[in-house]
């Protein structure tokens, strides 16, 4: 598994690639909840991701109850296949604001 | 109900393997030269009435029963052949969920269902218990975390039993009687679950069961063992159309009139080792 984290617009952008499962998915929470923590608003883009897991899920889950907590946005961009299957089975896909990439975030916030 | 996705594709990865399996108990044979094979995301069913064996293939190839010859091959590794360490490794990636349930009473529904979780991971405790109420709400449980088992009813001791089964997002998932003893809703919400999980999750998931509703309602193929032997395996409908009596005497539930077979019937008669 990959990660890279940019900064476009309002949010810090935490792009993963490749398979989140229980051996990773512990730094990808680490890496989320340190830019929450840090008071960062952030995107998870989920468009390189092959596989992810329930603790993937539950990572995510994690990031969107800090995020609430201390005010900030969180959102997944690039949510695809497996992933956005394993979203629909546990009911998240309309817990999550999702869309389809990171312009299409900023151009949805413009219009909000 | 939706109907069971397609026959998944012949290139599909074979992922359960049984080869030439036999099992005996003393000088009792209850499994003869069996041979299955479950490709990956296909839900397998096996049948058959009391005494043909299915219980004790369920347990050969979760490991508990050793085969007197044969192979087993679970995500291609020969179990038969696995040390003690590999086999506790490979358990992490398969998941059971027995008829009774098998809960720790003394444990509440959440701790039970975080128990594989707290043995096999390191994650840490706040994604654990999302994990576990996620679970929870997928087999229809929410807000169940802090009851005892003995607080709940034997459908919702199956569905507590499912969600620690499927704790661990386990490619293989093994179910033992899924239906027995539920009423006729509760039975059709565990079949529709069944099938929702191997769509999202791409499970492969092997249901011993004697419910020929619940069995033709999730099953991509239905292996029939009958006194130990591999009776049939095919696609439901195959099953129906096939002309072999046993075979409909199992689909029309008439009891079995064969002639047993005298040596076998001898060794329950002078209390020899029981039937599979």
């Amino acid at each position: 598994m990959h990660i890279e984290v940019a900064v476009e617009g309002p949010y810090t952008v935490i792009r993963l690639a490749g398979e989140v499962d229980m051996h990773y998915s512990p730094r990808v929470r680490d890496e989320i909840l340190k830019y929450l923590n840090g008071r960062c608003n952030v995107l998870v883009d989920l468009s390189g991701v092959d596989y992810m897991d329930s603790s993937g899920i539950a990572t995510l889950v994690e990031g969107l109850q800090l995020a609430r907590s201390m005010d900030l946005r969180f959102g997944l961009v690039g949510v695809h296949g497996p992933v956005r299957q394993v979203l629909e089975l546990a009911r998240l896909d309309h817990v999550f604001a999702i869309h389809d990439s990171v312009e299409d975030r900023l151009r949805s916030d413009r219009h909000n | 109900m939706s109907a069971p996705a397609p026959v998944p594709h012949e290139a599909a990865e074979i992922v359960i393997e049984v080869s030439d399996l036999c099992v005996s108990y003393g000088r009792h044979e209850v499994l003869h030269d069996v041979h299955l094979q479950v490709r990956r995301g296909e839900i397998m069913v096996v049948m058959g009435g009391s005494g043909s064996g299915k219980s004790t293939l369920l347990r050969a190839l979760l490991g508990l029963q050793s085969p007197s010859r044969g192979c087993i091959r679970l995500l291609g590794q020969d179990i038969t052949r696995l040390g003690e360490h590999a086999m506790h490794e490979l358990r992490t990636r398969m998941g059971v969920a027995f008829q009774g349930g098998a809960l720790f009473n003394s444990m509440t529904v959440g701790d039970n269902i975080l128990l594989p979780l707290r043995e096999h991971t390191r994650l840490d405790e706040n994604t654990m218990r999302i994990m576990m109420r996620m679970k929870l709400a997928l087999v229809g449980l929410s807000g169940c975390e802090d009851l005892m088992p003995a607080q709940l009813s034997g459908g919702m001791i199956k569905r507590a039993a499912l969600a620690r089964a499927i704790v661990m997002d386990p490619p293989l998932l093994f179910f033992d009687e899924p239906s027995a003893g539920l009423d006729p809703v509760a039975s059709a919400q565990l079949d529709r679950l069944i099938l929702k999980l191997r769509r999202a999750l791409n499970m492969t998931i092997v249901v011993v069961t004697h419910e020929l509703e619940s069995a033709f309602a999730i099953a991509d193929r239905i292996t029939v063992l009958d006194r130990g032997r591999v009776l049939f395996t095919g696609t439901p409908d195959a099953l129906r159309r096939s002309e072999d009596r046993r075979i409909q005497d199992l689909l029309q539930r008439r009891a079995d009139i064969a002639p047993v077979d005298p040596e076998v019937y001898l060794d329950k008669l002078t209390g020899a080792p029981p039937d599979a």
